[in-house]
C-alpha cells in the first residue's frame, strides 16, 4: 500500500494564468491536427472500399476487433501514425493493439482489408514486427484477424526478406509457451497462408477465408493443374481435408465468438507479480489531469517541471523523491501507478550533467535491485557541454547512465512529452534501448539536437572548411542553407514524424496517459519483473 | 354445531394469498393452523407461515387441493378442528362440505345444503325469482337437447345470450352466443369445459345484457337468523368475464338502485338461511343516462377474491367474522348493515400478457414489493375514512416464489383506501407503477392504465370493455417511446458500471470504461423489449417468446454485427461511447440520437439528464437471473432483455416450427401431416394453466411434421407442428 504518510504532491499548475491558457491551446491546436490524421486512419480504404467490404456482409477491422473484446474494456492501439510521412496509408494498413478477450490481456492484430485488400507494404511489416516483440517480451497472447492479400507487390524488395521474421516470431511465440491464434476472415495465400500455419490454433470463416501457397492462375502455370478456389483453400476444405483450420465458422461474428472461446481455454496466467494495491483501492490522481493539456510549454524553450505532470500520472498524486537534493535537474523516485510500483526519472529541467547522470544510475540499479519497472519521462535538450563539464567526466558519468539503462531488466516504459535530443535520449531509454513501451506526446520533438543548434552548427562547420579551403564564405548562401536546414529538422523531430517511422508506440492525448501507462504495466506484468545486478564495467 | 364452540386448530384448505390472508386472521386471534399443499407449493410462504403443514401429494389441482379425502386426511392427522376452503378449489363443493362436518370437523362456510342449492344456477335462478329477486330470461339445457329443441330455447331467451355452466363460476365454462348459428358449437364448448372444470356438464342459456356492469352484495348470515348487507361492489373491469379491479361502495350508482341491490341481496340470504360470508351477483344494465336496472345473477356461498375492498370500506375482518360465525356466535353489532366509509379499489396482479392473449407466465419470483402497503391489513387501520389514503398488499407470493403452470396466475392483490374514489385510483395506479416486480411479466402496466383512463374514472365502462377496442391501448406497455429509449441507455450504461466490479479484470476497472485512444466505434447492445415469455421457466435457452422491438426510428444502427443478417429485426440498439471522464460522448438508441448527460451510473441505478432541459431522471436498475433488466424509470418499469453479442449456432429452429407457448397438456390435434390448411387455422390444442390455448397456422401452407399426439405432456418451446408455407 502507498505510505499514507506521503502526502500528494502540491501542484503549481495555475489553470487561470495565462501561460497555462496559452499552453493549453497550443496543445490542442495540435490534437485537433492529429485528430484529422486519426480520421484518414479509421476511413481505412475511403468510404468506396468500406461501403463495399460492408455490402458484402464483411466486418471492417476495428469492428472485428470490438466482437472480439470484452464488452465495456479498454483497447489500447498502438502505433496508429505508423506511415505518417510516406506514400502508404497512415496505419500500416493494419490495426495492433491490446485489449482483453475473456479477461485476458490479449495483443490483437487485425489486417484492413479496404487499404488495397489489405497488402503488406513496410510499414505494416515493420509495425506487425513490433506487435510479436510486445508479445514476446510480455508473454502476451496473440490473436490475428486475418485478411491481407500478401505483400504490395511494388514493394516487395523492403518487405520479401525481411518479411520472413513475421513467421519466425509466430513459431517461437508459441516455443515460448504464448498462444497464437488466427481467425481467418479472407484472404491470407502465398507466404500469408503461414499466419495461419504458424499459429497455435485456426479459426477460418466458411465462404470468406482463402488459403493457398498458389492460386488457380499460379497453379495453372505451375502445373497445368485446373482447381477453384475452394479446392486450393476454401475454410471447409481445411476444416475436414487438409486439416489447416481447426474450426469452422458460420460467419465473421462466429469466427469472434469462436476466437473469444479459443482464448477462455488457453488457461494463460500472467507470470508477472500480483499487484501491491486491489484495484478497487486504487487512489487516482489527486489533481485533475485535464490540467495535463496546460503543462507543457507552447514553446519548449520555456522550461516546465514534469513532477507536475507526474502528479497527474501516479496514483493519488504520491511521490517520494529519492536523492531530491542532488542532480535537481533529473528527478527520481518511487510512486504507483494502477496499484504496482514504479520507479520514475523525470526531466526537471532540460540539461544533464555529471550529478544527474550518477544518481541515475545509482536509481536505476536500485529499482533493478528491487525488481521495480522504470518510467522515463522526457524533456531533455542533452548532456551539458563546455570545457568544465568535458574535464569533469561528463562522458564518464553519461556512459555509466547509458551503461545502467543498457543492462536494466526491469521493464522501461517511455513518454517523451519534450524535447528529448542527442544521448540524452539515449540515457532516457529512447526507442533504441528497447522500453518495453514508449509513447509521445503531442509536443515531443526528438532530434540529434535542436533545428537551431544543428543548423548552427553545420554552419559554423561549413564556415570553418571554407576558411581551411582558403575559399570565400557566402553568407547569404549560408544563411539560406541554415534556414533549410533548421526547417527540415524542426519538421523532422516532430512526434508525427517520429511516430510515422514506428519509432515510438504511438502519440497519445496527455490526458490518456494515466490509461496507456496503466494498461502498458499491467501488459509489462503478464511476464515476470526481474531486475538485475549485472551491468557493463562502470568506470569509475 | 349450535352450540358455540371455540376452534383451536383451523386447516386452510388453499394456497396463496388467500390462504395468508386467513392466517394472518388466525395469529391475530390465537388460532393454531394447518396448511396444506401441492408439491410445487412446498416452499411458497403460506406453508411457512402455516405452524403445520401436510402435503397433499400431486401438483395438479386434481391430484391436491381438489382430493376432498387427502385434506380431511390432513385435518385428521394434523389435529385441527375446523376447515375453512377459501374460495375456489373445495369451497363450493357440498359433498366436502358435507363431509368435513361428517368428519366432526368444523365448516367455514354456509350449510352443504345451501351450498349445493346455490352451485346450480338453474336452482338458485329459481328460489331467487321465487323470493321476489329480479332474474333476466334463461333457459335450462337439457343433457339430450337436440339442435331443434336448442334453437327454440334460444329465441325465447332471446340473442345475445350466453352459454354458462350451471356449476361454473369465474367466468369458465362461459360462451356469449350472438346469433343462432353458433348456438350448438358454444353449448358443446362450454359443456366440455364445465365437464372438465367442475365435473357437471350441465349449461344453461340467458339473456346477455349489452354493456353491463358487475355489481355484488357481500352478505354475512349468523346460526340465529340475521342477516347483515355490506356496501356493494363493482367488479366490472373484467377480462373474459374474470375479474381484474373491483372496488366498494359502486360508482355512478343510482341511490334507488343502490336500496333495491341491498333488499335483494337480502331477501336472497333470507330465502335460503344463509349462514356465513356470501355474495349475491347482480348484472346491472343501463347506465349513461339511461335507466339503471340490476338483475340476479348468482350467489357465491364463500368469501370472494375481492372481500379486502369491503374491509377496508367497512373496518370489518370478514375472515374473523366467518370464524366467529362458524363458532356459532351472533354477528356483532359493527358488522350489522354497516355503511361505506371512504372508496377502496383492488387490482388483481396477475402473471399474464395481456397483449398476447392473456397468456399465462411462469417462473420465479425474483422481487415483489408494493412501497407503503401494509401486508394483509384488516380492521381498524386509521386511514379508514381519513384523509390519506393507504394501501393493502395481499401477495401470494414472496421474492424466491415459483409461479408455476399447475395453478392460477394471480400473483398478489393491491388494495388501496382513501376518501374519495379519485384519490383511490390515483394512488393505487401510483403504488403499481412504482411496485418492484421482478420476475414473470405481470398485468400491472395494463392495471395502471385502467386505473387511470377516463372510462374508468368516469364510469363509462361495461364488462366487455376490456375485451373489446380499449385492449389494445390499454395492453400497451408503460414504458414506450422516448421512455423506453431512455430506459435503455440507462440498462446499457448500468452494464458498463456492473462490468467494473470486483471480479472484473484490473485493466477493465482502472481504464475508463470503454477507453480507445482511437475511438472508431461506440460500444453496442441490442435489447429485445420483453412482453412476456413463452416460459421463463426454462433455465438458460427459453424458447422465443413474444417480445416486441421498437422500430428504429431513424436510419438503421450500423452495420456492425449486423451485416449478415440483413433485414433481421436488429431489437432497440444501444451504442454509446463515454469519454475519458465517463461523460457520454455519444449516444444513439433505436437508430437516433438521444440527448442525455450521464449524471452518475452505477450497477442498480443510472441518474440521466434528458432532453434540452437537461431534466435529471434517475432510473433504477435490476438483473433478473434470466439476464433481464427491469428499469424503472417515471413512467414505470421496462423489461429489457439484453440479445446474446453471438447467435448461438445451434438455437434455430427449423423454420415453419411451431413451438409450445407453454408447458401444458396437447388436448386435441385437429390436423394430419400432409393437411393443407390455411393462414389462422387450427391445428393443435394445448391445455395450460387451466385454460385451452390454440396453435394456429401462422400462414397458408402444408403440414410437413406432427410430432405430438392427443393427451401428451408437453414442455414450453417443444416444436408441435411444421408447416411448408405456401
Amino acid at each position: 500500500m502507498t505510505d499514507p504518510a506521503t502526502a500528494p504532491r502540491p501542484t503549481a499548475i495555475d489553470p487561470r494564468s495565462d501561460a497555462y491558457a496559452t499552453n493549453r491551446t497550443a496543445m490542442l491546436q495540435r490534437l485537433a491536427e492529429l485528430e484529422q490524421v486519426l480520421d484518414g486512419v479509421r476511413a481505412g480504404g475511403g468510404e468506396k472500399y468500406v461501403a463495399r467490404h460492408h455490402r458484402r456482409g464483411k466486418l471492417l477491422a476495428r469492428e472485428r476487433i470490438e466482437l472480439l473484446l470484452d464488452p465495456g474494456s479498454p483497447f489500447l492501439e498502438l502505433q496508429p501514425f505508423i506511415g505518417h510521412g510516406s506514400d502508404f496509408a497512415v496505419g500500416g494498413s493494419v490495426v495492433v493493439g491490446i485489449g482483453l478477450v475473456e479477461a485476458t490481456l490479449t495483443l490483437v492484430v487485425a489486417n484492413d482489408p479496404t487499404i488495397r485488400g489489405g497488402a503488406s507494404n513496410p510499414f505494416t511489416l515493420r509495425k506487425v514486427l513490433r506487435a510479436n516483440e510486445i508479445a514476446l517480451e510480455n508473454r502476451l497472447p496473440v490473436v490475428s484477424l486475418v485478411e491481407s492479400g500478401g505483400a504490395d507487390l511494388p514493394t516487395q524488395l523492403d518487405i520479401f526478406i525481411p518479411g520472413g521474421q513475421m513467421f519466425r516470431d509466430l513459431t517461437r511465440l508459441s516455443k515460448a509457451g504464448i498462444p497464437t491464434i488466427a481467425i481467418v476472415f479472407g484472404n491470407s495465400t502465398a507466404g500469408g497462408a503461414y499466419i495461419p500455419g504458424m499459429c497455435d490454433h485456426t479459426i477460418f470463416v466458411d465462404g470468406g477465408a482463402k488459403v493457398f501457397l498458389g492460386g488457380p492462375p499460379l497453379v495453372k502455370m505451375a502445373t497445368g493443374e485446373e482447381a477453384d478456389d475452394e479446392e486450393l483453400g476454401g475454410a471447409r476444405m481445411h476444416a475436414t481435408v487438409s486439416g489447416l483450420a481447426d474450426e469452422l465458422a458460420r460467419d465473421e461474428p462466429d469466427a469472434l465468438r469462436l476466437g473469444r472461446a479459443a482464448v477462455r481455454r488457453l488457461n494463460h496466467r500472467p507470470q508477472g507479480p500480483p499487484p501491491r494495491v486491489a484495484a478497487s483501492e486504487v487512489a487516482p490522481p489527486v489533481h485533475d489531469p485535464e490540467e495535463l493539456l496546460g503543462i507543457v510549454s507552447a514553446d519548449l524553450k520555456v522550461p516546465f517541471d514534469l513532477r507536475e505532470v507526474l502528479a497527474r500520472i501516479v496514483d493519488g498524486s504520491r511521490y517520494d523523491e529519492f536523492k531530491p537534493g542532488y542532480g535537481t535537474a533529473l528527478s527520481t523516485g518511487w510512486a504507483e501507478l494502477w496499484g504496482r510500483p514504479i520507479g520514475v526519472l523525470a526531466n526537471v529541467r532540460g540539461v544533464l550533467f555529471s550529478e544527474e547522470a550518477q544518481k541515475a544510475t545509482q536509481f536505476i540499479q536500485l529499482a533493478n535491485r528491487r525488481d521495480v519497472p522504470l518510467l522515463f519521462l522526457h524533456n531533455t535538450t542533452g548532456f551539458m557541454v563546455g570545457r568544465d563539464y568535458e574535464q569533469g567526466g561528463i562522458i564518464k558519468h553519461g556512459a555509466q547512465f547509458i551503461n545502467a539503462v543498457s543492462n536494466s531488466t526491469v521493464p522501461h516504459l517511455g513518454v517523451v512529452v519534450g524535447a528529448s535530443y542527442g544521448a540524452a535520449n539515449y540515457a532516457m531509454s529512447g526507442r533504441a534501448y528497447a522500453p518495453r513501451f514508449l509513447f509521445s506526446w503531442p509536443s515531443a520533438l526528438s532530434s540529434v539536437m535542436g533545428p537551431e543548434q544543428l543548423a548552427g552548427v553545420l554552419s559554423i562547420v561549413a564556415r570553418q572548411a571554407a576558411e581551411a579551403k582558403g575559399r570565400e564564405f557566402d553568407e547569404e548562401q549560408a544563411a539560406a542553407i541554415e534556414k533549410m536546414v533548421r526547417e527540415k529538422i524542426a519538421a523532422e523531430q516532430v512526434a508525427l514524424a517520429t511516430s510515422g517511422r514506428g519509432y515510438d508506440d504511438g502519440i497519445i492525448d496527455p490526458r490518456d496517459t494515466r490509461t496507456v501507462l496503466g494498461l502498458a504495466l499491467e501488459a509489462c506484468c503478464q511476464a515476470p519483473v526481474a531486475g538485475t545486478s549485472s551491468f557493463g564495467v562502470f568506470r569509475p | 354445531m349450535s352450540a358455540p364452540t371455540t376452534i383451536r386448530r383451523l386447516l386452510v384448505a388453499n394456497r396463496g394469498e388467500i390462504a395468508r390472508r386467513v392466517l394472518a386472521t388466525c395469529r391475530r386471534l390465537g388460532i393454531e393452523t394447518v396448511a396444506v399443499h401441492g408439491d410445487p407449493d412446498a416452499g411458497e410462504p403460506f406453508v411457512r407461515e402455516a405452524d403445520l403443514a401436510v402435503p397433499l401429494g400431486g401438483a395438479a389441482a386434481a391430484d391436491s387441493y381438489l382430493r376432498g379425502d387427502a385434506v380431511i386426511a390432513a385435518a385428521r392427522a394434523a389435529g385441527a378442528d375446523a376447515i375453512h376452503p377459501g374460495y375456489g378449489f373445495l369451497s363450493e363443493d357440498a359433498a366436502f362440505a358435507a363431509a368435513v362436518r361428517d368428519a366432526g370437523l368444523r365448516w367455514v362456510g354456509p350449510d352443504p345444503e345451501t351450498i349445493a342449492a346455490m352451485g346450480s344456477k338453474v336452482r338458485a335462478r329459481d328460489l331467487m325469482a321465487d323470493a321476489g329477486v329480479p332474474v333476466l330470461p334463461g333457459a335450462r339445457v337439457a343433457d339430450d337437447a337436440t339442435p331443434q329443441q336448442l334453437a327454440e330455447q334460444a329465441a325465447g331467451v332471446g340473442f345475445p345470450l350466453l352459454v354458462k355452466a350451471s356449476a361454473g363460476g369465474g367466468g369458465r365454462g362461459m360462451r356469449r352466443v350472438d346469433e343462432p348459428g353458433a348456438l350448438v358449437d358454444a353449448v358443446t364448448a362450454a359443456r366440455r369445459e364445465a365437464a372438465s372444470a367442475f365435473g357437471d356438464g350441465t349449461v344453461f342459456l340467458e339473456r346477455y345484457v349489452l354493456r353491463p356492469r358487475h355489481v355484488e352484495v357481500q352478505i354475512l348470515g349468523d346460526a340465529h337468523g340475521t342477516i347483515s348487507v355490506l356496501p356493494e361492489r363493482d367488479c366490472t373491469v373484467q377480462r373474459r368475464h374474470q375479474k381484474l379491479v373491483e372496488e366498494s361502495p359502486a360508482p355512478a350508482l343510482d341511490g334507488a338502485v343502490r336500496a333495491s341491490l341491498a333488499d335483494a341481496a337480502r331477501r336472497a340470504g333470507q330465502a335460503i338461511g344463509y349462514r356465513g360470508a356470501g355474495t349475491v351477483e347482480f348484472v346491472l344494465a343501463g347506465g349513461d343516462g339511461a335507466l339503471q336496472e340490476a338483475f340476479f345473477l348468482e350467489v357465491n356461498t364463500r368469501l370472494q377474491v375481492e372481500h379486502p375492498v369491503t374491509e377496508l370500506v367497512t373496518g370489518l375482518d370478514l375472515v374473523e367474522l366467518q370464524l366467529r360465525i362458524a363458532e356459532g356466535e351472533p354477528l356483532p353489532p359493527e358488522a350489522l348493515d354497516p355503511a361505506p366509509r371512504g372508496h377502496a379499489i383492488e387490482a388483481r396482479i396477475v402473471a399474464e400478457d395481456p397483449a398476447a392473449g392473456w397468456r399465462p407466465q411462469t417462473g420465479v419470483v425474483e422481487r415483489f414489493a408494493l412501497a407503503g402497503a401494509s401486508a394483509f391489513a384488516t380492521a381498524a387501520d386509521g386511514a379508514a375514512g381519513g384523509r390519506t389514503a393507504m394501501l393493502r398488499l395481499d401477495a401470494a407470493v414472496e421474492p424466491g416464489s415459483v409461479v408455476s403452470p399447475h395453478y392460477d396466475s394471480m400473483l398478489a392483490k393491491a388494495i388501496v383506501h382513501a376518501p374519495t374514489r379519485d384519490a383511490a385510483l390515483r394512488r393505487l395506479a401510483d403504488g403499481l407503477r412504482r411496485a418492484e416486480i421482478v420476475g414473470p411479466l405481470t398485468a400491472r402496466d395494463l392495471l395502471v392504465r385502467v386505473l387511470e383512463h377516463p372510462d374508468v374514472a368516469a364510469v363509462r365502462h361495461d364488462t366487455q370493455w376490456l375485451d373489446g377496442a380499449a385492449l389494445e391501448e390499454l395492453a400497451r406497455p408503460l414504458v414506450v417511446g422516448e421512455d423506453l429509449r431512455a430506459a435503455a441507455a440507462a440498462a446499457a450504461l448500468a452494464d458498463d458500471a456492473a462490468r467494473r466490479g470486483p471480479s472484473a479484470p484490473r485493466a477493465a476497472t482502472l481504464a475508463p470504461a470503454g477507453w480507445r485512444n482511437v475511438p472508431a466505434h461506440p460500444q453496442r447492445v441490442a435489447f429485445d423489449v420483453a412482453v412476456g415469455d413463452a416460459s421463463s421457466l426454462e433455465a438458460g435457452g427459453a424458447p422465443a417468446g413474444r417480445d416486441r422491438s421498437v422500430a428504429s426510428s431513424g436510419p438503421e444502427a450500423g452495420p456492425d454485427g449486423e451485416a449478415g443478417r440483413a433485414g433481421a429485426d436488429p431489437g432497440l440498439v444501444v451504442e454509446h461511447r463515454l469519454d475519458r471522464d465517463g461523460a457520454l460522448a455519444a449516444l444513439r438508441v433505436g437508430g437516433a440520437p438521444l440527448d442525455a448527460e450521464l449524471v452518475a451510473a452505477g450497477p442498480g441505478a443510472v441518474v440521466l439528464r434528458v432532453g434540452r432541459e437537461r431534466v435529471a431522471h434517475r432510473f433504477d436498475v435490476v438483473v433478473a437471473a434470466d439476464g433481464t433488466r427491469w428499469v424503472r424509470g417515471l413512467a414505470g418499469w421496462a423489461a429489457l432483455r439484453p440479445r446474446p453479442r453471438f447467435a448461438d449456432p445451434d438455437a434455430a429452429d427449423a423454420a415453419g416450427s411451431l413451438t409450445a407457448p407453454l408447458p401444458g397438456v396437447v388436448l386435441r390435434v385437429l390436423a394430419a401431416v400432409g393437411d393443407e390448411v390455411a393462414a389462422g387455422q387450427p391445428l393443435v390444442v394445448v391445455e395450460a394453466m387451466k385454460m385451452e390455448h390454440e396453435i394456429a397456422a401462422p400462414a397458408a401452407g402444408r403440414i410437413a411434421e406432427l410430432p405430438v399426439a392427443a393427451g401428451e405432456q408437453v414442455e414450453a418451446g417443444r416444436v408441435l407442428a411444421v408447416l411448408d408455407e405456401a
